[in-house]
């Protein structure tokens, strides 16, 4: 691993800023810049959210673990509980919606010259934020811990090499895709 | 270099582009992709500068430090990398109201943008709650293989999902 680069802070500066250059270029290109298009994918009449989503998946996923399987990296699962991720995730979901953007899309949305974005979303974001910092003592020693989870991964979880998960996960996803576009949907 | 001023790419094109990205940025910075903790940072940095040095105090900031680091960098280069590509393809407008919004609540930016922040201020607390995002959990947590982010990628869009039917299904 390119452990000398990892700990060069300036470098990794300036690397975050590339990734996300290209991370943005690809979210404009891809249409999720778009209010109309994330809402679109809520109300389930435009798939491009779930496609984008599903692909950078699979080919993250084959890629990642080929690089863990030769040394070159190494993987960083969130830990997690049902008090934290599945209660979190519902609040997500509901300011999701209601935003009509996601902290990536927002900042796509916000180059693209979206002013919604922008002054009300971007602000909401960070006060949100705030506000759970605050609220953060209390959850900790509350709702976050419970139900937490034993183990991080899926191959953890089902004690086998990570490759027996990984390529029928990836065959799964491919499969729905091929079916997704097979059936017309857009 | 054509596809450079294209509207739009296929999905699976920015999807699989954002595949590899998530390759290199595992190999050359140790890091997934994601995005919300750059905004808790944020939000430390402006109340520092508020209310002074004893927000360091806090314990959600003495895990997650109010300063620039690259995430926060990554948040700033979507901006700069979605601003370059709209603007080869002439895609970039400024403007307030999207057009689905305006067809259910009508054209005025001051709903769009009160319903904007209090979907932030939820979409804020949401994400830090269940410690990631839709990059952090739904690409980059799923692609680990992660327990917790698979599960927070149903919560997200069932929540999501659920909401939206009601914004625009039943209020719109």
């Amino acid at each position: 691993m390119l452990t000398n680069l990892h700990g060069n802070r300036k470098a990794q500066l300036f690397l975050g800023l590339a990734a996300g250059f290209g991370f943005g270029f690809l979210l404009e290109k891809g249409g999720v810049a778009r209010y109309d298009v994330i809402v679109g994918q809520l109300l389930l009449y435009d798939f491009t959210v779930v496609k984008i989503m599903l692909s950078a998946v699979v080919t993250g996923m084959l890629g990642v673990h080929l690089l863990r399987s030769l040394g070159l990296a190494r993987l960083h699962p969130k830990p997690g509980s049902w008090g934290s991720t599945a209660v979190g995730g519902l609040i997500f979901g509901l300011g999701f919606a209601t935003l009509g953007y996601c902290p990536g899309t927002i900042s796509a949305a916000v180059g693209q010259g979206w002013l919604d974005a922008m002054v009300g979303g971007l602000a909401g974001i960070i006060i949100g934020s705030g506000i759970y910092a605050s609220l953060y003592p209390r959850l900790r020693a509350g709702i976050l811990s419970k139900g937490e989870f034993k183990v991080r991964t899926f191959p953890e979880l089902l004690k086998v090499d990570p490759w027996f998960v990984v390529i029928p996960v990836a065959a799964l996803i491919t499969a729905f895709l091929f079916w997704l576009e097979k059936a017309g949907v857009t | 270099m054509e596809w450079l001023t294209m509207t739009r790419w296929s999905p699976y094109a920015a999807g699989i582009g954002i595949g590899i990205l998530s390759w290199l940025t595992f190999v050359l910075s140790d890091k997934p992709i994601g995005c919300s903790t750059a905004f808790a940072r944020t939000s430390g940095m402006i109340e520092r500068l508020l209310r002074g040095n004893k927000v360091l105090e806090k314990a959600y900031y003495k895990e997650f430090a109010p300063r620039i680091d690259w995430e926060w960098m990554l948040v700033f280069g979507i901006i700069l990398g979605s601003f370059t590509s709209a603007k080869l393809s002439g895609q970039f407008k400024l403007d307030w109201v999207p057009s689905v919004w305006a067809a259910a609540f009508g054209p005025q930016p001051v709903t769009r943008v009160v319903v904007a922040l209090l979907g932030g201020i939820l979409l804020g607390i949401g994400a830090r709650w269940a410690g990631g995002c839709t990059s952090g959990h739904g690409i980059s947590g799923a692609l680990q293989l992660a327990v917790s982010s698979w599960l927070a990628a149903i919560c997200f869009f069932a929540g999501g999902i659920a909401a939206a039917f009601f914004i625009f299904r039943v209020l719109g």
